[in-house]
């Protein structure tokens, strides 16, 4: 039975449960259906999102990256920041920008940071993950990746995380976890954290080479190539095997403005 | 008033200038010297601009923006007043770069510039060094130029913004042991201020201790080991930092025996 840390939204602690099903947790010895519980964001440190790291994303800039401005294809691990404003949680809405069609749903596996991590060996990067989690790493879609995309990625609403944070020991192979996009209950991607070019191992040891990562923190490993797109009112929902599964609805900015929820 | 953040006497402690010294929240006196500076705020989230005085652009050959060049950094990075600041053995040029770092004061969404110094607390110095080497044309300036462990120096002060009347016109200046290198002022930023205020807040809430490090102007040059940084920026204060190198920083893996304890193992 997989244990996870989960944080409900008007307690100030996360509580331990234990993961029945899909759609059950046992919570204090008290058995809850899933879709009921009012899940807050478990994260409480930086989010670090990492660019380029799917084979088949670096792919399909094929023929792109040799030519200006890339020139040659990356070396280090690309990295950006999800600040505090994108953090959101399960089943919150996404705000859809006004005159915006549609938002890219980047699925991304979450890895949660137990300690001060620095300059880490990849053979000790497991002692420094407390778990696992599920992001939805929203961007407006944008084709260039020479600049920083704050503008498309760090806007409010643009990072839901959760339910929950599976503890390293329920999960098998975290490099080798399939993951899927549903919209609107249709399957729209599928992929799988063995096709990282960095692995969670060598990701954390890069990363950890030149900055710090704290108790709390999160690296995400990648987002998939072919991004599916969602627009107004549609449900978005990523399952990652073993986790479980994050969903949220795309709501036009303009609506939940009116709700005081932005 | 001038505010700063130090550790002294086994706590951390707010502290305000007075007359040369620094007087501590709890009434006590004590020198600038005998304490430990810490960033004057803690960081929330924080933007820093790339090529946003016209001068620099073009000496590092880019046409000025037409949109803020924007980039953020993390917690990781940040360290205070007389810290050290440390520079790679495989670097070949690390630079400073002397910026005016501005305090986000309340929370901030959709504010029109001409509203947007409201939502200022104050200013302080940051010295957002970048190591030239690192980089790549991905998200660039990406994090392994621009947010490494003890690369942004900043403070020593947070001065309030009602005691500095023209943040816009402000003169720059950094030292390399002792000898000034670079040189500008505050009114040649391409986006000023309130443009980068009303900018950010049209897509994203800004709250408190936000902080956006508005940019450098020309005049970069190469730092090593041993040299002392002075960023100094007028009526707001002098950050000092030092190069140190790698030898500073013992490696973990070299000290199997040593067993370090934090986080909830």
């Amino acid at each position: 039975m997989a244990k996870a840390r989960v944080k409900l939204q008007k307690s100030d602690y996360s509580e331990e449960v234990e993961i029945l099903s899909n759609r059950y947790i046992l919570m204090n010895g008290v058995k809850h259906e899933v879709s009921r519980i009012k899940f807050d964001n478990p994260i409480s440190g930086t989010v670090y999102g990492t660019l380029l790291n799917y084979k088949g994303s670096l792919e399909a800039l094929k023929g792109k990256i040799d030519q200006p401005p890339y020139n040659e294809p990356p070396k280090g691990p690309i990295l950006y920041i999800k600040p505090r404003n994108t953090f959101s949680s399960y089943s919150n809405p996404v705000p859809l920008p006004t005159g915006i069609p549609e938002l890219e749903i980047g699925a991304a596996l979450g890895i949660v940071i137990s300690k001060t991590a620095t300059r880490v060996k990849k053979e000790h990067a497991s002692d420094y993950i407390e778990g696992f989690t599920i992001a939805n790493d929203i961007s407006i879609p944008h084709e260039s990746v020479f600049r920083p995309a704050i503008r498309h990625k760090a806007r409010d609403g643009f990072c839901p995380i959760g339910p929950w944070v599976v503890s390293k020991e329920s999960i098998s192979t975290p490099d080798s976890l399939g993951l899927r996009v549903y919209i609107n209950g249709e399957l729209r991607q599928e992929n799988s954290t063995s096709n990282l070019i960095r692995s969670i191992p060598r990701l954390i040891e890069d990363v950890t080479d030149f900055m710090t990562l704290s108790t709390g923190d999160v690296l995400l490993v990648g987002v998939p190539e072919n991004a599916p797109l969602a627009k107004a009112n549609d449900q978005v929902r990523i399952e990652i095997d073993e986790i479980g599964y994050l969903e949220n609805t795309i709501i036009s900015e303009e609506k939940l403005s009116l709700e005081g929820i932005l | 008033m001038k505010r700063a953040r130090v550790a002294y006497a086994g706590a951390i402690h707010p502290a305000s200038e007075y007359h040369g010294q620094l007087q501590l929240a709890d009434g006590r006196l004590v020198n600038e010297q005998d304490v430990v500076w810490l960033p004057p705020v803690e960081p929330r989230t924080v933007f820093a601009l790339g090529l946003n005085y016209a001068d620099h652009a073009k000496e590092l050959a880019f046409k000025a923006p037409e949109e803020p060049l924007a980039f953020l950094k993390g917690p990781n990075t940040f360290i205070g007043h007389r810290g050290q600041t440390r520079r790679p053995a495989d670097a070949a040029y690390m630079h400073y770069e002397c910026e005016l770092a501005v305090v986000i004061g309340k929370k901030a969404k959709n504010i029109k510039k001409e509203e947007a110094f409201n939502y200022v607390s104050g200013y302080t110095i940051a010295n957002d060094y970048a190591i030239r080497d690192y980089l790549e044309n991905y998200y660039r300036p990406n994090l392994k130029v621009k947010n490494r462990d003890t690369c942004t120096p900043i403070g020593p002060w947070l001065v309030d913004a009602e005691d500095i009347p023209d943040p816009s016109n402000l003169a720059i200046k950094t030292y390399v042991n002792g000898k000034l290198t670079q040189q500008g002022n505050t009114k040649d930023m391409i986006f000023g201020i309130a443009d980068l205020i009303e900018y950010f807040s049209s897509f994203m809430t800004l709250s408190p201790n936000d902080i956006i490090l508005t940019g450098t102007p020309e005049g970069l040059a190469d730092t090593a080991v041993g040299d002392e940084i002075i960023t100094e920026i007028e009526g707001i204060g002098k950050l000092v930092s030092t190069i140190v190198g790698d030898d500073v920083f013992t490696e973990i893996g070299d000290r199997p025996h040593l067993n370090i304890h934090n986080g909830r193992d």
